[in-house]
């Protein structure tokens, strides 16, 4: 439906790639799902002092099928996975996922029955954001980051290729356990 | 209450060699003697004269740290909430929420069941405690008595097994409404799991080699 | 009837006809529901919601926009909190329980360290310093604790600009307790046995300034909502719960001073040092939203008294310790900034490693072991922007807690939703909910 359909190859396509990219980026509308202690921080940041609107991000949109940007802020119990899926899936297609906070990255200082240990078990993150609870202006360099991410966004054919090298190198990936750390 | 054997720990003595050898036990408080100090006397007084039969229903009575706590059997536990909030002289008004605590070394008296009360009229505070047996969960609701202990029974059940007789719904609250077990009991795991890194795995906290 | 439409599946029940909704036409909905002359429709305001505070599910029986039952499903953030003390030491437990009401972070770690020094008998011997400086961070946490209770509940109204005035103003509280803390939020500060390291220097000139400036714009907000016509009709008489009905739920903290009665920990049972400040408890008698929303208003007067009070003890008491003298309990966090960070501080260092075998040892025993409570149990409260923030603490006479439970005000408080908001509309129970404060981490904990 729409853009995807009707894309160009080659040169042609790198151009419309360019465009969309710049396009979605600036105007990326967060979906509220602050859960914790780190929707405070979410809050701050679409305060006055780090001002989100600067990137068009001050409408946090409480219908999911108006949002681009989920930013799951906070723990996410067990009770709360099958909602936070529930809202994703309601999400229309370009999305990306935030995990934002140390809860919401890895499960984070509560290793235990009620939490999932790390959003990634239920919904596909895009970027992982530390911090108990990250500042606002890691949050901002997280976006930021992201909006780099999204500018350069493969479409059409060549994100069929990307998505192919991707797989190829996750199931060529070396285990964490087998990776060498600090002490190994 | 309990006894930790093994690796370190030490009291009293401050030895620390461990390994195995060691047996502590805790202190098992008994009744505490009258008079108990501050309001906690009138209390007792002003209950006894309102409850006759009120010294069956104790079993004992624990004034420590500057709080009276009295522990009644559960066949008492409405009649007594009850006359502690309507005496005149008493007029324990709110009660502060249910609390549960597992002690699965104290056989037959396994869970139990702790409601902190409040007088805003006389400004005084006091503790009930009920023991129940993990056989037999069950004591009355006091939901009629404080209508705030709804939730907070509700939670007691969820997470400890304690059955309350007479509340309106018992279901879940915290977890969710299928889940199996009741967490915060002693024998229920935390739940965690290994954590991986580059190289080396970290245990879940309750595996971790830790002191007590 | 349509059962095949691919947006209201309905199914039928010994109930009824049940439709479940995700999305779809309203229109078609309303038009089956009428034709099967029901007239109950039950709404979920579900947990992902922008008006609900948080995690909250408010499960509504509607007739048009009359709300005849309302329920509260909570749970969504439980964490497990009070299980997971039970693993870590009892200072450890300091940094678990201040993410339970994450909004009052101080107020829970005070509670705790309450608790524990009440279990250690050292209550007599926290030095007046760190009582002075809990009491400072305990105000401060109070103004920003309010400002998101008013910013967030005017926002769900339909106020927008109050809670950019109202996050201006916590950032400014926020830039305080990072320069006394290291962190903006959350930040196992207070310790048992005092708190972890001392205010830095130019502390209490900034926090003075800083009150000096919300002073000042408070007035922002004030002018904006209080005596404004529309805020008044969104507010009087909505979300009414009187005296009977508060102290039967264990109604505590501005609810309940909303409702005429006077009733504040910091006065009636004072802990701290509270009864050497002067401040006025402020109560209304209206038991309704707009009452609950002054008292909040003008706390934050009453709290900045308190702070610039502190801050005249502050300056007196300078240079004493801020942690108990007794070493097997102190914390030791001589710490101080360094070029990779917070840490122990140079001195301290140089004495644990080459001068004192004593210094050494009680830092080692106490980061690794912790330190021993007598058996016993407890229960300490603090007045929270909330209510009542008990905490029950069981000890069996080791390093790790047996027991903590917390009895947090917003648990009971939200218990009252049904009370405000049966009988009203769907907008009220929004105002009601936003006037009782309720913070979900410490409804689920």
């Amino acid at each position: 439906m729409g853009l995807e359909e009707k894309l160009p190859a080659g040169f042609a396509l790198t151009s419309v790639e360019k465009l969309a990219g710049y396009m979605r980026k600036n105007s990326l509308w967060p979906a509220t799902f602050g859960l914790a202690c780190c929707a405070i921080e979410m809050m701050a940041f679409g305060g006055g002092r780090y001002d989100a609107a600067r990137f068009g991000m001050e409408v946090f949109r409480a219908s999911p099928r108006q949002a681009d940007l989920m930013i799951v802020a906070g723990r996410v119990s067990n009770k709360m996975a099958p909602v936070l899926r529930q809202i994703y899936d309601q999400m229309a297609a370009p999305k990306w996922v935030i995990a934002m906070g140390a809860c919401a990255s890895s499960g984070g200082m509560f290793n235990n029955y009620a939490i999932v240990q790390g959003v990634d078990h239920v919904v596909p993150v895009d970027i992982y954001l530390p911090g108990c609870p990250p500042r606002p202006e890691m949050l901002m360099d997280a976006i930021l980051k992201l909006h780099e991410h999204i500018g350069s966004e493969k479409l059409g054919v060549n994100r069929e290729q990307v998505i192919r090298e991707v797989e190829a190198a996750a199931l060529a990936a070396k285990p964490t356990h087998q990776l060498k750390g600090l002490l190994t | 209450m309990s006894e930790n054997i093994g690796m370190f720990g030490a009291s009293g003595s401050g030895d620390t060699s461990g390994f195995g050898g060691l047996v502590r036990s805790a202190a098992n408080f008994g009744s505490s003697e009258r008079p108990y100090g501050s309001y906690f006397d009138d209390v007792a007084d002003e209950l006894e004269r309102a409850y006759p039969e009120f010294s069956d229903a104790i079993e004992k009575v624990i004034v420590d740290r500057g709080e009276l706590t009295l522990h009644i059997k559960r066949e008492k536990l409405f009649e007594t909430a009850m006359k502690l909030r309507d005496t005149e002289s008493l007029l324990f008004e709110v009660c502060l929420g249910v609390n549960g605590v597992h002690y699965p070394e104290d056989k037959n008296r396994e869970l139990h069941a702790v409601y902190p009360l409040l007088s805003m009229t006389h400004n005084r505070r006091i503790r009930l405690e009920v023991s129940v047996p993990d056989s037999d969960p069950h004591l009355p609701s006091l939901v009629e008595v404080w209508a705030g202990n709804n939730w907070h029974e509700r939670e007691t059940w969820d997470m400890f097994g304690i059955i309350f007789d007479g509340h309106p719904g018992l279901t879940r609250i915290l977890m969710p409404d299928d889940w199996p077990g009741h967490p915060q009991r002693k024998d229920y795991p935390l739940g965690g799991i290994p954590i991986e890194y580059k190289g080396a795995t970290v245990p879940a906290p309750s595996e971790r080699r830790s002191y007590r | 009837m349509t059962l095949h439409d691919a947006y209201a599946s309905a199914t039928e029940t010994t109930e009824g006809r049940v439709y479940s909704v995700t999305g779809g036409d309203w229109d078609s909905l309303v038009t089956e529901i009428g034709q099967t002359k029901e007239e109950r429709v039950v709404v979920n305001m579900g947990p992902q919601h922008p008006s609900t505070h948080g995690v909250l599910r408010l499960i509504l029986e509607l007739e048009g926009e009359t709300i005849t039952e309302a329920r509260a499903g909570i749970g969504y953030l439980h964490t497990g909190i009070e299980k997971n003390t039970e693993y870590r030491t009892w200072t450890q437990g300091v940094t678990f329980v201040t993410r339970m009401d994450y909004l009052a972070p101080i107020f829970n770690e005070t509670a705790y360290c309450l608790g524990v020094e009440k279990l250690l008998g050292i209550t007599n011997d926290i030095p007046e310093r760190a009582s002075q400086i809990r009491v400072l961070m305990m105000e401060l946490n109070r103004i920003s604790s309010h400002m998101v209770a008013l910013g967030t509940g005017a926002l769900e109204l339909g106020a927008l600009s109050p809670m950019i005035f109202a996050f201006r103003e916590r950032e400014k509280v926020l830039d305080v307790f990072e320069m006394v803390s290291g962190l903006r939020m959350n930040m196992a500060y207070v310790r048992p046995g005092g708190v972890a390291q001392d205010l830095p220097k130019g502390a209490v000139a900034k926090i003075r300034e800083t009150v000096k400036e919300l002073r000042h714009n408070f007035r922002d907000n004030e002018k904006l909502l209080v005596g404004n016509t529309i805020w008044m009709m969104r507010t009087k008489g909505i979300g009414y719960l009187d005296l009977a009905g508060c102290t039967t739920l264990g109604i505590t903290g501005p609810v309940l001073r909303s409702a005429g009665m006077p009733w504040d920990l910091r006065k009636t049972d004072p802990y701290c040092g509270y009864e050497g400040y002067d401040f006025d408890v402020i109560t209304t008698d209206t038991c309704d939203v707009y009452g609950r929303f002054l008292i909040r208003m003008q706390e934050l007067e009453q709290s900045l008294r308190i702070i610039e009070q502190a801050c005249d003890k502050l300056d007196k008491s300078e240079g004493q310790p801020v942690m108990v003298a007794d070493k097997k309990i102190a914390w030791p966090s001589q710490l101080s900034v360094g070029s990779d960070g917070m840490g122990n501080s140079l001195e301290h260092i140089r004495e644990i490693m080459g001068t004192s075998m004593e210094s050494l040892i009680h830092h080692f025993k106490l980061v690794t072991e912790g330190f021993r409570v007598p058996a016993g149990q407890v229960y300490a409260a603090v007045e929270s922007p909330r209510g009542e923030t008990g905490v029950h603490l069981v000890s069996d006479g080791g390093t790790r807690p047996y027991r903590v439970h917390f009895r947090e005000p917003s648990f009971n408080n939200l218990q009252a939703t049904s009370a405000m908001a049966e009988g009203g509309m769907i907008a009220d129970i929004i105002g009601a909910v936003a006037s009782i404060d309720p913070v979900m981490g410490g409804v689920d904990r």
